[in-house]
């Protein structure tokens, strides 16, 4: 076994020679190269969380204007409801007085028309009566040949007239 | 004739030997030598290099390369935060170099370069190295752990709710298996690795002796052992990554223990 055998000639060698190479390995590579390599990945770690950071401001600022545009959408259209619901009223008053004015119109000509009716029927009645008491009269006259007052034919007349 | 005798020594795959004329170099009256272990230490280090200079473009949508080196690091981050809390992320640098040199010293020494001529040395099959890489760990949770708590830190001793009369019998208990830890944490990389080569030696040298011996002994000896290397070397790339990924692990761990005791 040369690692025995060998000892006591190699062992100064071995030992000075891996000195050197291992304190050359640790302090160029180890303590030179080593903590640049892991401050780019720190660096790039750094860089993503501040990107992913940076993406969710966004995405934060945009959900908060995305509200602020939905309130202020819903205030237009309560707005919008709310002029047309007023606009409706407008002209459901509008028609209803124009009706109500129609209709007071149309009474009126009704009841006049009425009072004209009850005119011409009182008149026709009252020629009626007159002739009615002639005729009575003439009746009379010739069948009795008696000779009836005109005051008392009508009152005649009437009587008739109210047992119809 | 007398045949050759084809002798594979597994062995001898970890063999040191010193390159080119630096066997005779001394620091202080120790031997230096630039040897191939060394020569493999310093592959893996330039290698290494390059991988994370890769990934070092700093790009903010990362290529491939750049991800890959970003997966380790973030790989050693996630563990030593899992293990030891927000403050483990100062140990990044020492885990991940040890994370990664012995990866790459274990991937490396895998390579197939002997069709080439050339023979990968697998420095952490040497416990004369995975016991120092063990030292310095233990090291560094010696030095936490009184740095951070003082003489207090030999309260890691006493397990939490320990019944008083059991304090004597618990504490040096305690005490012998956090000492042999660093013993574990250097065996365990060496012995896994020095394992896997021999036994792919070993099957390589029943392959060839084998072929050599005949067709008869080729069919029935050498192609079975050539197909269970196929197999062993796959097997042999996963120990590689978990044996690295156990020495970052527990060196995690034992600095969790100094770090905040429990």
């Amino acid at each position: 076994m040369p690692q025995i055998a060998q000892l006591a000639e190699t062992w100064s060698s071995q030992v000075f020679w891996l000195l050197v190479f291992f304190g050359i390995t640790f302090f160029v590579i180890g303590k030179g190269m080593v903590p640049k390599v892991m401050e780019t990945v720190a660096q790039r770690d750094g860089q993503i969380a501040a990107d992913l950071a940076a993406a969710k401001a966004a995405r934060d600022a945009a959900d908060e204007q995305e509200d602020a545009w939905r309130v202020r959408e819903n205030e237009n259209r309560a707005a919008a409801q709310a002029i047309v619901a007023k606009a409706k009223d407008e002209a459901a008053a509008k028609s209803e007085t124009k009706l109500k004015a129609a209709q007071t119109r149309l009474d009126k000509k009704l009841s006049e028309a009425e009072t004209r009716i009850a005119e011409a029927r009182a008149a026709a009645l009252t020629e009626v009566e007159a002739v009615a008491v002639e005729a009575a009269q003439d009746i009379v006259k010739t069948l009795a040949g008696v000779k009836v007052t005109k005051p008392t034919a009508s009152k005649a007349v009437k009587e008739a007239m109210a047992n119809g | 004739m007398a045949a050759e005798q084809a002798k594979v020594d597994p062995m001898y795959q970890f063999t040191i030997e010193p390159l080119a004329g630096s066997s005779g170099w001394e620091l202080a009256g120790y031997n230096i030598a630039f040897t191939n272990s060394a020569l493999w230490m310093l592959i893996t280090t330039v290698v290494l290099f390059l991988f994370v200079l890769g990934g070092m473009k700093r790009e903010l949508v990362p290529g491939r390369w750049q991800m890959m080196v970003e997966s380790f690091t973030g790989f050693i981050d996630n563990m030593l935060e899992a293990n030891i809390g927000k403050a483990g992320r100062k140990y990044v640098p020492y885990v991940f170099s040890l994370f990664m040199f012995i990866l790459f010293a274990n991937l490396l020494g895998l390579l197939p370069l002997g069709i080439f001529g050339l023979h990968p040395f697998t420095f952490t099959s040497h416990f004369t190295v995975t016991g120092v890489l063990a030292i310095i760990s233990f090291s560094i949770v010696l030095l936490v752990g009184f740095w951070k708590h003082g003489l207090h830190f030999f309260s890691l001793f006493v397990p939490h709710g320990t019944p008083l009369p059991m304090v004597p019998v618990i504490a040096p208990i305690e005490f012998i298996s956090f000492m042999v830890r660093p013993f574990s944490l250097g065996l365990r990389l060496f012995v896994a690795m020095m394992a896997g080569h021999v036994l792919l030696e070993v099957l390589s040298s029943f392959v060839i002796d084998g072929t050599n011996a005949g067709a008869t002994f080729g069919l029935m000896v050498g192609l079975p052992s050539f197909i269970l290397m196929i197999g062993i070397c796959a097997l042999e790339l996963l120990v590689a990554g978990i044996q690295a990924y156990v020495f970052a692990l527990l060196t995690s761990l034992y600095i969790n223990d100094a770090e905040n005791l429990h």
